[in-house]
């Protein structure tokens, strides 16, 4: 870097708004770094330090982080999406085909957000079984598999009520379907079915139901889960990774 | 449990004992906090189910009116896929199945060439008397009332359900 930029940003880390934010300071000491990790609200979810063979591609495959890539992807599409979208039983069909012709991007922002969803589906399992296979999901990390567990059934729930929002014949029989294996319920089947759709047919009821699980509700509880299930990874003491066999 | 604990905070006070002046009013009162919050929240448990379960409906009537008698040939099954149901026009007389497929609620269809009803989605298939031939359909499809309204349409109740099978005469 040039040295008036390096200067440059000096100056600026040393300004009384810059140590305001990031109280830790200018400094390149190991507990300059810890500090601008443990003081920062995102960063202080992972650990200050880890062992660098944690971050090889062997231990994880990545699909961890590769998952939240997707996740990622789905909320910054699906809010684009949704600034053309309205969940109305007459209008919600050509929303969705419109913006594939009248849209600038449209069709590119609506493919993204459908393979992303797909590519999630396959990756959370691809992390489960790898998570499975190597048992890291024991002790002390049982907690965080549970959570990882919730974390699949939003991401079931997410797929299912977005499955919903194109209201084509597929979407339609799916939704009826999925109600109906709902109502297989013993006791309460009906109430539950009920509840889903906001009354006893697939209509404009159901639709605005799983459009404000799909776009608010579910969101919002992967997001609580994914800050539980990251910070649980540095309370349990990092990624798991098997003893060395040849130390 | 010793009522003398040095390092107890000075608020805790003494546990159950009996110098335990505060004690049972302590107990009273904390067990009236839970009671409140536990009601608090059945409250609002059953205040968002009535909330979610809405009163009025803007859904069909069950009553559909199927069509004059005339326009069904005689030996004939006839689709209405808006209504959901069958209207049979046998030797026997009328009557009118329910098109809703029993295993997970899909709209069947009528093959002609097959004698028979059968579902897209999980091909269970029916007779045309709505008994079960085929699939993992686990009820025969059901008879609903017919009847014939005073300007001479058959009328089909897809709420009231015929334990045996009813024949309409017109």
């Amino acid at each position: 870097m040039p040295d008036n930029i390096q200067t440059g940003l000096q100056r600026l880390r040393a300004t009384s708004a810059w140590r305001s934010i990031f109280r830790s300071g200018a400094g390149d000491s190991n507990l300059h770094k810890a500090q601008a990790v443990q003081q920062n609200v995102f960063l202080h979810l992972f650990s200050v330090k880890v062992r660098s063979r944690v971050l090889d591609f062997g231990p994880t495959w990545y699909l961890g982080a590769f998952t939240l890539v997707t996740f990622v992807v789905l909320l910054a599409t699906g809010i684009l999406l949704m600034f053309y979208y309205h969940p109305s039983a007459p209008q919600a069909y050509a929303d969705m085909k419109d913006p594939q012709f009248a849209v600038s991007s449209g069709v590119f922002l609506r493919n993204l957000h459908r393979w992303s969803a797909h590519t999630m589906v396959f990756l959370v399992f691809a992390h489960m079984f790898k998570v499975f296979y190597r048992g890291a999901y024991r002790p002390p990390r049982q907690f965080n598999w549970v959570i990882g567990v919730f974390l699949l059934l939003c991401t079931l729930l997410l797929s299912y009520t977005g499955y919903l929002l194109p209201w084509d014949q597929l979407a339609f029989w799916a939704v009826t379907v999925g109600s109906n294996i709902a109502k297989a319920v013993p006791l309460m089947g009906d109430k539950i079915r009920f509840l889903m759709l906001g009354g006893h047919e697939v209509n404009a009821n159901a639709l605005l139901r799983f459009y404000v699980l799909h776009c608010v509700i579910l969101p919002l509880a992967a997001v609580v889960l994914i800050a539980v299930h990251f910070w649980r990874i540095r309370k349990d003491g990092g990624l798991y990774i098997p003893e060395r066999k040849d130390a | 449990m010793s009522d003398t604990r040095q390092d107890a905070p000075v608020a805790s006070g003494p546990e159950a004992g009996e110098g335990c002046k505060d004690c049972s009013r302590r107990k009273f009162f904390s067990q009236l906090g839970l009671g409140s919050l536990v009601l608090a929240g059945a409250g609002s448990g059953l205040f968002t189910y009535e909330y979610f379960s809405p009163n009025v409906l803007f859904e069909a009537s069950p009553v559909v009116k199927a069509g004059k008698p005339d326009q069904f040939p005689s030996d004939s099954v006839t689709l209405d896929a808006r209504a959901g149901i069958y209207v049979v026009n046998s030797d026997a007389g009328f009557y009118a199945l329910g098109a809703i497929c029993t295993h997970l609620g899909c709209l069947t269809a009528w093959k002609p060439d097959l004698d028979r009803v059968a579902c897209p989605c999980h091909g269970s298939q029916f007779n045309r008397k709505g008994e079960k031939i085929a699939g993992p359909a686990p009820d025969p499809l059901p008879w609903y009332e017919v009847s014939l309204n005073d300007d001479g349409y058959l009328m089909v109740d897809r709420s009231n359900i015929l334990k045996t099978p009813k024949y309409f005469k017109v």
